[in-house]
């Protein structure tokens, strides 16, 4: 048992938080969200170049051959400078997705792509009635010949504007919450029948409605054994719950760096607002919720690491459930404590509020998550 | 980062475990397990096997006779005795005045107390708070005068837990009026055989004398009782306070806990089913169950960064307060388990020469007594509302 990183893991450490500190000041980060985008082509560019891309992905595909951990200490990193880039979207969800459940083709045939910056992921698993469940699936896919027609909608695709293929899942058998029955089918994001809202997230990000109107895939969109999907699609959302998880710690230490500078800063009454004990208590609660946070974020990433499937849905519903818990509460605190500035959209502070907001609706809020606990732990 | 255990470590625990269940006698267990106070006799039996055994320190130097666990074997330890409901030791010797003997203590006085601390031949007791002086405790008035090779210590103690059955107590008096407060304070090892000490019960919101008054009326103290220097105290005790909060925040007992609360609720009905099945029920518990493995995995966290050379300042605060919130949740959900049979309550004694035993069902015996015992929880060992004070000054510098 060891929560020390190795001398490997603190380099990648340095060189994440580099990239964080040449690229995203608040000012930069600003600008890039309000561009059409929504990112910057050239920092994933640089992104690949530096080998992040393929940081979970086996070495013999070309990847890094990366641990949850490793994952864990960028999207840290990543949280610090609410950075935002499709990393989740492509490489641990779209990524993941094939590299768990795809053929030998498939792998060769994208997840090099996906290394080397090339093509853009996204997920789309969500649907309007299906909340966070994600056996909750409508979208109907049924044989045509060879292939599949697929219909329905899904919603609030992170990323679902600029992936250049869109994994897709849907129910090929069974009822409409029934976990047996869902496939996964990987569709070009431009293909004839596929039509799509595009809008802005509050966190700065891009997503997308995406409907689906008898488009035609081929057996080859398939992705895995047909009806077989829904624990990959499990499996693979706890490891972008983890790395969210991680991404809400480095997001919630630099709120609160910024608040309790802000605090000595900040002068009311003839004297620096952080001399005021009940400001002062708020502060410490806070830093005590980003301080359990981060426990819980390595404990998840390393329970991924053991490979065990009961402990890792447990571990991964206790620390989503927690980690939601102290974003709520650290960002809302943030923009409390900065009274009038907090409210600003210039600040920064604000920009750290709603994507902890967003990170704690993610994939399944904080109560989703305790019922989620509780259900294994009886 | 690495969350497995070596094939040394499973040995380990085996060892533990067999350990556990053929030398823990079982009327210690029972009441650790209901949450009762130990009895004298049984908590030294206790912790005389376990000093026999090598176990009684897990975090004293090797040297002064600690087990030089590493850190997996440590939480391995506390997690198979926190399951068995093995009480730890009495945190008194062993986890306050043993460190800093081992630390600022002579060789004299290392050689005289720490044998007799992990052989339990010494019941201590912690002379700190004062009627004055609580959560501003370098306020503290007792007074010690040097007389010849003595200290005449005059002066009351309050709050002082099982002074009643203590042999010895560790005091912080005040030696320099003129100095500012925190400068003119010693730590003395004083002989509750002593003349002129008196110890007055107080009887506790459990109706159990734990705290006492401690009197001191010309108490004849050697010098030589002294540790370290005379008016630097204060540093003593700020480095026993802060030994003190880590080992407060009692992760393995609380996981213990859980399963027993588990147990009672499966017991207990509600609208004809088990309690288990209650919503509210279920939400409250899983909560607790949540807050407690962010609270172990920070304590295993510290625990790794210390082991590694890392300073920490005031993190350890975080333990107590998450800690101790987390046993008062724990211990106000077991009573609601019992749901009116958390009313009826006597203190022990009552049943002393009378043959009956707690009304309700066994259960029923444990949990309110600890429930009100564990108010004072998020109060000692520095209130949490000073510990936050504490995290305010030394980590966020505010």
């Amino acid at each position: 048992m060891d929560f020390e990183l190795s001398d490997e893991q603190n380099l990648l450490k340095d060189s994440f938080e580099r990239f964080v500190k040449d690229n995203y000041s608040s000012d930069a980060r600003a600008k890039l969200a309000n561009t059409e985008l929504g990112f910057s082509r050239g920092h994933w560019k640089k992104m690949a170049e530096l080998g992040w891309l393929g940081l979970p992905f086996s070495e013999d595909v070309g990847g890094f051959g990366g641990t949850a951990v490793e994952t864990m200490i960028m999207m840290e990193s990543m949280g610090r400078g609410l950075v935002l880039e499709p990393f989740v979207s492509t490489v641990i969800l779209g990524g993941g997705l094939i590299a768990e459940a795809g053929s030998p083709a498939q792998i060769e045939a994208i997840i090099p792509e996906v290394i080397e910056g090339n093509m853009m992921l996204a997920f789309a698993y969500a649907e309007p009635q299906s909340r966070f469940n994600l056996n909750d699936v409508e979208t109907a896919a049924s044989k045509s010949g060879s292939g599949y027609v697929l219909n329905g909608h899904k919603s609030v695709v992170y990323h679902g504007t600029t992936a250049d293929k869109v994994v897709v899942s849907a129910r090929t058998s069974g009822n409409s919450r029934d976990e047996a029955g869902i496939s996964l089918f990987i569709v070009d994001n431009n293909v004839s029948g596929l039509s799509r809202r595009d809008y802005r997230t509050i966190d700065g990000q891009r997503a997308a409605d995406i409907m689906f109107e008898n488009v035609a895939v081929g057996a080859d969109a398939l992705l895995g054994k047909e009806g077989t999907a829904y624990p990959v699609i499990e499996k693979v959302t706890d490891y972008a719950i983890a790395a969210l998880c991680a991404e809400a710690v480095g997001a919630m230490q630099a709120a609160n760096e910024i608040t309790n500078e802000y605090m000595k800063q900040r002068k009311q009454f003839g004297t620096p607002i952080g001399k005021f004990q009940v400001l002062q208590h708020r502060m410490v609660d806070m830093y005590m919720e980003a301080e359990q946070s981060k426990s819980m974020s390595d404990m998840v990433a390393m329970k991924l690491d053991l490979g065990d499937e009961m402990e890792r849905r447990k571990a991964v519903a206790a620390a989503k459930a927690q980690v939601g818990q102290a974003s709520k509460f650290v960002g809302q605190q943030s923009i409390q404590l900065h009274g009038g500035m907090g409210m600003t959209d210039e600040y920064s502070i604000g920009h750290y509020f709603k994507r902890l907001t967003t990170i704690e609706m993610l994939f399944g809020n904080t109560d989703y998550h305790f019922k989620r606990f509780a259900a294994l732990s009886s | 980062m690495d969350l497995s255990f070596s094939k040394e470590d499973l040995a380990f625990q085996d060892e533990v475990r067999e350990f556990l269940a053929t030398s823990l006698p079982t009327d210690v267990k029972d009441r650790c397990d209901r949450g009762l106070h130990p009895t004298k006799e049984g908590q030294i039996r206790w912790q005389k096997i376990l000093n026999e055994k090598g176990w009684m320190a897990p975090n004293w130097p090797k040297e002064y006779g600690g087990t030089g666990w590493t850190i997996s074997q440590k939480y391995i330890a506390a997690h198979e005795f926190g399951q068995a409901s093995a009480p730890i030791a009495l945190p008194f010797g062993i986890s306050m005045v043993g460190p800093v003997i081992y630390t600022f203590g002579n060789p004299e006085q290392k050689a005289k107390y720490l044998p007799r601390i992990l052989n339990s031949d010494d019941w201590w007791c912690q002379g700190y708070s004062e009627p004055g002086s609580g959560s501003d405790l370098a306020s503290l008035q007792t007074k010690a005068v040097r007389d010849g090779d003595h200290y005449v210590v005059n002066g009351q103690k309050i709050w002082t837990s099982f002074a009643h059955l203590a042999d010895m107590i560790f005091c912080l008096v005040r030696t320099d009026s003129s100095a500012k407060q925190q400068e003119g304070i010693s730590f003395l090892l004083i002989d509750m055989k002593t003349p002129g000490i008196t110890v007055k019960p107080i009887y506790g919101i459990d109706k159990e004398n734990t705290l006492n008054e401690v009197f001191f009326e010309d108490v004849r103290v050697p010098i030589e009782n002294r540790i370290g220097e005379e008016n630097k105290g204060w540093t003593y005790a700020k480095f026993l306070l802060g030994n003190e909060r880590t080992g407060i925040a009692r992760v393995a007992r609380s996981k213990r806990q859980i399963v027993r609360l588990r147990e009672i609720a499966a017991a207990e009905r509600s609208g004809g089913k088990p309690l288990t099945e209650d919503q509210d029920f279920i939400n409250k518990l899983t909560r607790l169950e949540i807050d407690l493995m962010a609270l172990e995995y920070t304590e295993l966290r510290y625990l790794s960064m210390i082991a590694k050379g890392k300073k920490l300042t005031a993190e350890p605060s975080l333990l107590k307060i998450k800690g101790t919130e987390i046993q008062q949740r724990l211990t106000e959900l077991l009573v609601e388990s019992l749901g009116m049979y958390g009313a009826p309550y006597e203190p022990e004694r009552a049943y002393e020469g009378r043959n009956e035993t707690p009304v309700g069902p066994d259960y029923a015996n444990g949990p309110m007594a600890e429930h009100l015992y564990l108010r004072a929880a998020t109060i000692y060992g520095g209130s949490n509302e000073i510990q936050r004070n504490i995290v305010s000054k030394m980590v966020l510098g505010l």
